[in-house]
């Protein structure tokens, strides 16, 4: 099976008012090539479930969102993203706000297909009170009560890996899988960029294999994109292009604002994107974070 | 064990933030921000080997790592993968101890991480977002660090937005009881609190040297128990001193407490 698509393939299986799944962790392994396809698109009404980064804040400077599932939207070493704030800030946006295990226990409920995980996670706070849809529960087996985390069933989730083959099977070599298992387990379809597209017989090897987090069967398309994490970065091959990130938040404080960004970077392909940031070469070369 | 005399205020907030993982046994210890993170490096070479950390990425280290960049041949002692996944199993489990930085907390020990002011759906601030406050603080022990201790972070009245469940009646669950709340150390540029007062009210532990209870009163939104005799703060040792800089070769410390003061403000 040739599960091989391009960026825009992807694009044209999303429709409006899609639940999309986004991959990845702040500035660190998003498919920002996959989102930077969806920002050339027509698309709109979105809601996103994300721990999330830029791929939040550019969706909603581009008005793609329509609503934002999240526990954090955070550049990390910037920690405000300023064009979710944007959002927020002139409720441009609707918001279900949870804890980062919230997620996580929504993700796993879908994945399994059942309605609700119970937790003790949210009780007390205002994670409950702002989100009447989240239901506090009796137990059948004390006399607590507790939070049912509904399961988060996504349309499609987008993901970056470093290495896939074609039939669906992907590696993530860096040290973090994040929860982009139960993002790919949790979606209808779920569409990996991948840095390297290699032939099967790479994960012959099990130290190879081993790095592999979901069954090929949760994979429905795999688009090769070397780079296309770009600035989020995909350990080991790069580091997040921390002069990329500023200029991306300065943007936010000037007049023309993320058109003024994307007038000057985003380009009509991604060719031109990776010419406008100064090539793959450019991208591959930047270093890791040292935490 | 000789006491020093010339310390700034980041290196006596260090060592009394370490005091909280001294006695927390084989837990995890999570210090987010250059100060808790040298807290729990410190009291790990210290008071409590047994304590566990990570490399703030995905991997549990027996040793902790020195903040910053490190030279070529730097080798992590890394003992397991600890990716953000696994970090909730062991969240849940209660085998963790968390020190974190919220922009407000209130009376009931109630944090905000997320939004001030305006409304829920029209915040006039929006910041990080609830991240995992909510399922830290009804999951284990946590502390706070406050690099500026004033009216804005412990204001009057309730948080904007309650990341984390406190000593608030009001917001108890039921089949819970208040006792199952554990806010453990508030450490600031003033002094350090705990919540031991009557009824788990904010009570002052000890001043900071300099620092005078009326001081951490006025700077506080509501009223602090202050029992008869507050000591000071102790002092870092020489030993301390020593592990924290080897622990923080750039001197990133220097730039957390605004000005950089001395320890002793006296």
């Amino acid at each position: 099976m040739d599960k091989q698509m391009s960026a825009a393939q992807v694009v044209a299986q999303l429709r409006d008012g899609m639940t999309i799944g986004i991959g990845g962790w702040g500035p660190r392994r998003k498919p920002m090539a996959l989102v930077r396809e969806i920002l050339r698109s027509e698309l709109r009404d979105l809601t996103i479930v994300s721990y999330g980064g830029a791929d939040v804040g550019m969706l909603c400077a581009a008005g793609k969102v329509k609503k934002v599932v999240f526990a954090f939207v955070s550049l990390d070493f910037i920690p405000l993203e300023p064009y979710f704030r944007q959002a927020r800030q002139s409720a441009a946006i609707e918001v279900m706000e949870i804890d980062e295990g919230m997620m996580l226990l929504g993700l796993r409920a879908a994945a399994w297909g059942v309605p609700f995980i119970p937790t003790e996670v949210g009780l007390g706070t205002d994670i409950i009170t702002k989100n009447p849809a989240i239901k506090v529960i009796d137990s059948p087996y004390d006399d607590k009560e507790w939070v049912a985390m509904p399961a988060l069933p996504l349309d499609a989730s987008l993901i970056h890996v470093d290495r896939a083959d074609k039939r669906g099977v992907c590696q993530i070599a860096g040290p973090d899988h994040y929860m982009d298992d139960w993002f790919a387990r949790a979606a209808d379809k779920t569409y990996v960029s991948c840095d390297e597209l290699v032939s099967t017989d790479y994960f012959h090897d099990p130290a190879q294999a081993r790095m592999v987090h979901w069954e090929r069967s949760a994979t429905t398309g795999v688009v090769p994109i070397p780079g296309g994490a770009h600035p989020s970065s995909c350990s080991p091959l790069y580091g997040f292009d921390v002069p990329h990130f500023k200029a991306y938040v300065a943007s936010a404080r000037e007049e023309a604002g993320f058109a003024g960004y994307c007038e000057q970077f985003l380009g009509a392909s991604e060719e031109e994107y990776q010419q406008n940031v100064g090539g793959l070469e450019a991208i591959r070369a930047i270093e890791l974070p040292t935490y | 064990m000789t006491a020093a005399t010339d310390y700034t205020l980041a290196e006596l907030c260090i060592v009394a933030a370490s005091q909280a993982f001294a006695n927390e046994g084989e837990v995890l210890a999570t210090g987010i921000g250059v100060i808790p993170r040298l807290a729990a490096s410190l009291a790990m070479k210290t008071t409590n080997p047994d304590l566990m950390m990570t490399d703030s990425e995905a991997w549990m280290l027996s040793e902790p790592n020195p903040i910053g960049s490190r030279s070529e041949d730097f080798v992590p002692a890394t003992e397991s993968w600890m990716g953000f996944s696994r970090i909730f199993d062991n969240v849940w489990s209660g085998k963790r101890h968390a020190m974190l930085g919220p922009t407000q907390i209130d009376k009931y020990g109630q944090s905000n991480t997320s939004a001030l002011g305006g409304t829920y759906e029209q915040p006039k601030v929006m910041m990080l977002g609830a991240r995992g406050f909510p399922g830290n603080s009804i999951s284990h022990p946590n502390s706070f660090f406050v690099p500026s201790h004033n009216t804005r972070v412990f204001m009057d009245g309730e948080c904007d937005f309650v990341s984390s469940i406190g000593y608030n009646p009001a917001r108890l669950p039921r089949g819970h009881s208040l006792d199952d709340i554990d806010i453990r150390l508030v450490v600031t540029d003033l002094c350090v609190m705990d919540f031991g007062g009557p009824d788990h009210q904010v009570r002052l532990v000890s001043l900071h040297p300099g620092i005078s209870a009326e001081q951490v009163q006025e700077n506080t939104g509501y009223e602090v128990h202050i029992p008869g005799e507050v000591p000071p703060t102790a002092a870092p040792t020489l030993e301390q001193l020593s592990i924290i800089a080897a622990m923080d070769p750039h001197n990133q410390r220097a730039h957390q407490i605004k000005d950089n003061p001395p320890g002793d403000r006296s």
